[in-house]
């Protein structure tokens, strides 16, 4: 399995103030990789690097070989990564059904056509919801929605900042196995998460990172059972 | 029977504020952005038709395209180099912008075609049907057919095709919608061109009404039809073309009353009335302000 995508020595800035602080990480195909870390630790701003958002002061982005550094996001998007937001940010003024066309916005419309059947297969409470407003849904139905909206542009990257924030556990858990299950079928997946426990238990490899820093990786387990780590993001 | 003829007379102003003010809502419903200069490019659309058959002598089948084309290509190319740099700047400076693209637009006209107005030709001699004993002006008929077809057409646009609803993902969250691999600035420039379209489409229709061009016609126009915007609720479509009529009936009743004097001022205490009562205007919704 090749590497998917490599970050070497990213540093970004919020004009003084500096974010993230020359991390490093890579991804191989089909792998679930997750950065755990504090609110602020340079997470999000890490995933909105990659998917063109920001751009960085310096350093290094390849996805499969290509720097996406200076690339627009919409470009981004169709080279085959997709960032699932944080706080879902749905469309809510548009229907259910129009969100996930927007999702697949960069492909032809038979391709969506056929994307959006195995996304209501996936999520059959979208699909019975179709022609609802997305902002009259429920936390974790808007969450399914952005899910299978990132879903419709068939990224080969699909990174989720935050999936199961303000989810109920149960949820959560749903959310989880859907993560697992969309690895399983060849996504390769990169997951933000302030659910540590959760995170690190489906994740083949994570990285620690701590004010912009990276300052711990290993696989999923070694983390989950790492002294360190338990007392600062596990509860003990 | 004066009555109907009234009515269509308010029809008539009200379709061409309507038409302005789909403008005005487009813009600020993308990119949050009062664009003052747009009342300007209808002024430019009129020059346009007078410059076409006044002094090409050429047909009015070809000043319309090239007013309308003239004011779309026109729309694209301000937002292109006076709005599109400040994309990333406070809200206030790219407003200071389109107060300066006015001046701008107003004034180069005055130096290029002078002050006094110009006079645009007939475009063509439309009938003017009569019906039990009225008559009704033919251009008020054309003007309130062409509008509905246009709102019609553009309602289409917006809600069916994949460009539409591009266009509203990105006035509701303009960074998802980049997510979604919708190129942003792309849509912008979509937006300003079918509104400026419209804005051409107004000037052709003010121009058949009215028949005069001046540099300044724009200012009372887009102020009007910025009215019309606000008062229907700013950012929705049906309330810009809503708040046109509404603003088209009132000063075209106030007049007969005969009370024309009054006419500006009325159409203003509609808007403190409106503004008191529902301070989004009469379809607008609550903001939520963005974190």
């Amino acid at each position: 399995m090749g590497t998917i995508l490599s970050v070497k020595d990213l540093r970004v800035s919020y004009g003084a103030i500096k974010a993230v602080k020359g991390i490093s990480f890579d991804i191989s195909e089909g792998e679930i990789v997750t950065l755990i870390g504090a609110n602020g630790a340079g997470k999000s701003t890490t995933l909105n690097t990659i998917a063109g958002l920001l751009k960085p002061e310096s350093g290094e982005v390849k996805f499969k070989g290509e720097s996406l550094i200076g690339i627009k996001p919409h470009k981004i998007v169709s080279m085959g990564i997709a960032l699932c937001p944080e706080g879902r940010r749905v469309f809510t003024q548009m229907s259910v059904e129009e969100n996930l066309e927007m999702g697949g916005y960069t492909r032809s419309d038979a391709e969506n056509q056929e994307t959006m059947e195995r996304v209501y297969e996936r999520f059959p409470r979208l699909k019975e919801r179709m022609g609802q407003s997305a902002g009259t849904m429920s936390g974790g139905e808007q969450q399914m929605l952005a899910m299978g909206r990132a879903l419709m542009s068939r990224p080969q990257l699909l990174m989720l900042d935050e999936p199961s924030m303000g989810l109920a556990p149960i949820l959560v858990q749903e959310i989880f196995d859907i993560v697992k299950e969309l690895n399983e079928q060849g996504t390769t997946i990169l997951l933000v998460e302030q659910n540590a426990s959760m995170a690190l238990s489906i994740a083949d490899r994570g990285y620690v990172l701590e004010t912009g820093t990276i300052t711990k990786t290993g696989t999923g387990q070694e983390l989950l059972h790492d002294d360190d780590v338990r007392k600062a993001y596990l509860g003990g | 029977m004066t009555f109907l003829t009234q009515v269509l007379n308010g029809l008539q102003l009200g379709s061409i504020y309507a038409l302005v003010a789909l403008g005005y809502t487009m813009v600020y419903g993308i990119i949050l952005l009062l664009n003052f200069a747009h009342g300007d490019i209808i002024m430019v659309g009129a020059y346009i038709s007078w410059i076409v058959m006044a002094q090409l002598g050429m047909s009015p089948v070809l000043a319309i395209i090239l007013s309308v084309v003239g004011c779309t290509v026109l729309g694209v190319l301000i937002d292109k180099v006076a709005y599109a740099p400040l994309r990333n700047a406070p809200r206030l400076s790219v407003l200071i912008t389109a107060i300066g693209v006015s001046y701008f637009l107003e004034n180069g006209a005055q130096l290029v075609f002078g002050a006094d107005a110009k006079v645009v030709p007939t475009y063509f001699n439309l009938p003017n049907p009569q019906v039990g004993g009225a008559t009704f002006n033919g251009v008020a008929i054309l003007t309130v057919v062409v509008t509905a077809v246009s709102t019609i057409i553009l309602t289409l646009l917006v809600q069916k095709t994949k460009f539409g609803k591009a266009m509203r993902a990105v006035s509701e969250d303009m960074g998802a919608a980049r997510l979604m691999g919708i190129n942003v600035n792309n849509t912008i420039s979509f937006t300003f061109a079918v509104g400026s379209a419209l804005a051409g489409i107004g000037a052709v229709l003010y121009s058949m009404a009215y028949t005069q061009a001046t540099p300044t016609m724009g200012i009372m126009l887009g102020t009007k039809a910025f009215v019309a915007a606000v008062l229907g609720g700013i950012g929705s479509i049906p309330g810009a073309v809503i708040g046109g009529l509404l603003v088209g009936f009132a000063e075209v009743f106030v007049s007969a009353m005969g009370f024309s004097v009054w006419r500006d001022a009325v159409v203003f205490l509609l808007l403190i009335i409106v503004l008191i009562v529902k301070p989004t205007g009469i379809l607008g919704r609550t903001m939520n302000e963005k974190v």
